[in-house]
């Protein structure tokens, strides 16, 4: 079995540093199991969020040599034994400890979108029918695992720090999950402009790379929202062509 | 075990964690865009050796002004202001232009390559203030569908070019059809821009993208069609920024006697 060198961030948000730790690779070995191994034999008190070890929760979100990553899904063969691997927490947000970021302010962000508002009913039993080709489009944002990968990539999050001013990724898709659905009345444009900052995405793609369900963010998801906050506020044909028709 | 101290905060320029070349798509991106500026800037000012029998250069096309013959409205204009040098491809390159200068994709990527904005995905910035799209000039990005209009005006023009190169002046001056290698030159060059245009993403939210209901399968038809280009954007936009370039070259240097263009029908 090889020997790999994990380099984890150990620390909290006044001051810590990088600590080498030696973990001997086993085929089939994810980041996770690596870190469990050092967590049990080296350090007990490694602080690590985690939960179903399968891609599906989105828990243990971090960063392995630099790039955003769950834990539980990348394997030990995708990486270069040979040097330190290193492993730091999200740093798109505060750090509460090790490797555990908080994650807060998405949820705070999250409750700022103005919620599912569907049309009357179709039908006197209080149900609508939807065609597919309506639902197709929204049906990839229900992938997201909310492991804020995308959050964490963004550098307008990330380097300029505009959680209040920029909801992020995550957050736009859940609004074009809402706006795009085919039963919502409500319209998001607005508060995208003025309050969740879209203007600010300047279109890296960065969180569409990272993304470990593939939802196409940028392409599927900001830039159609970007395209209805220009027919509100940008088209001056559309907003004369309001004018006449109300 | 043993520690090493590395401050966890967002660092200077160019700072990252990242062990990969991180840094060669920006410079490529970089190096091919400035290249098809610089050569697009040249070829637009030499307002020469852009027409070889039936072809004509897709950065003169449409010649509105330029050749009194075969331009539409005969030689340079009068209002041209005397101290800018004229050329027939001044004169409408900026819609093009304006339509690669918006479009998503290339936003995306010139932030990076030129801006630094970020350098690459976990990169640290050379700058800690940022406005994004919010306010002038970048928000001027919106009026990206305008553009779009009239780069599907153009893919008309483009188009008869490629008709026009199907038509070769014979001996006693009477048109013959034929196909030379700039024809299909031509051909390519329309098929490759109707490609990146068609799949534009303003296109992709007029077509059917603004509404949540689709109301017709026509219409539903029609956004997935925009959609499948547009899953290849940046493919799209490449090769066709590629081979406009091409087209004019070669047009140029057939003009020059540099190159033979080869009949093949």
């Amino acid at each position: 079995m090889a020997q790999a060198t994990f380099r984890i961030w150990r620390g909290d948000s006044q001051n810590g540093s990088f600590q080498d730790y030696n973990v001997e690779s086993a085929p089939g070995m994810v980041v996770l199991d690596a870190v469990h191994d050092i967590q049990g034999s080296q350090a007990p008190d490694l602080a690590v969020r985690w939960n179903c070890k399968a891609g599906r929760c989105g828990s243990c979100s971090a960063e392995i040599n630099g790039n955003p990553k769950l834990m539980c899904m990348t394997r030990m063969s995708t990486l270069d034994l040979s040097q330190p691997i290193t492993v730091e927490p999200m740093r798109a947000f505060p750090l509460v400890r090790d490797l555990v970021a908080h994650v807060g302010s998405n949820y705070r962000a999250k409750k700022s979108i103005r919620p599912f508002k569907p049309r009357p009913p179709d039908f006197p039993d209080g149900t609508w029918r939807m065609h597919q080709r309506d639902v197709d489009r929204v049906q990839e944002f229900r992938k997201c695992i909310e492991c804020f990968l995308c959050q964490d990539v963004c550098h307008v999050l990330r380097n300029h720090g505009l959680h209040e001013q920029f909801i992020g990724p995550r957050l736009f898709v859940y609004s074009a999950a809402l706006e795009m659905h085919p039963l919502d009345t409500e319209s998001r444009a607005g508060a995208l402009k003025h309050s969740h900052g879209i203007g600010f995405c300047n279109i890296t793609k960065c969180c569409t790379k990272v993304c470990p369900e593939e939802i196409t963010i940028t392409d599927n998801a900001i830039i159609p929202l970007k395209e209805r906050v220009v027919d509100e506020y940008y088209d001056p044909i559309r907003r004369l062509f309001r004018v006449f028709t109300g | 075990m043993s520690s090493i101290d590395v401050p966890l905060r967002q660092g200077r320029f160019g700072q990252t964690s990242r062990r990969d070349l991180w840094w060669v798509q920006p410079l490529v991106v970089f190096c091919a865009l400035s290249a098809f500026l610089i050569y697009a800037n040249w070829a637009a000012f030499q307002g020469e050796h852009f027409r070889f029998g039936p072809y004509l250069s897709p950065f003169y096309s449409p010649e509105l002004w330029g050749d009194p013959v075969e331009s539409w409205f005969g030689a340079k204009p009068a209002w041209w202001p005397g101290w800018l040098p004229f050329s027939a491809a001044i004169i409408i390159l900026w819609a093009p232009a304006g339509f690669r200068v918006t479009c998503y994709y290339y936003r995306g990527a010139y932030y990076k390559a030129f801006w630094a904005d970020p350098p690459s995905c976990t990169v640290g910035e050379p700058r800690t203030h940022y406005r994004g799209e919010n306010s002038f000039p970048l928000i001027v990005q919106n009026i990206h569908r305008y553009f779009l209009y009239l780069a599907l005006i153009f893919l008309f023009f483009l188009a008869h070019d490629v008709w026009k190169a199907l038509w070769f002046t014979d001996s006693a001056g009477a048109a013959t059809f034929g196909i030379g290698v700039g024809t299909l030159v031509l051909a390519v060059n329309v098929t490759l821009l109707g490609g990146y245009a068609l799949g534009c993403h303003s296109l992709r939210h007029l077509i059917g993208g603004r509404r949540d209901l689709f109301t017709s399968n026509t219409r539903r038809n029609a956004y997935v069609c925009v959609s499948c280009l547009n899953r290849r954007h940046m493919l799209w936009a490449w090769m066709s920024l590629f081979w406009v370039a091409f087209s004019d070259i070669y047009v140029r240097l057939c003009s020059m006697g540099i190159w033979t263009d080869w009949r093949l029908l």
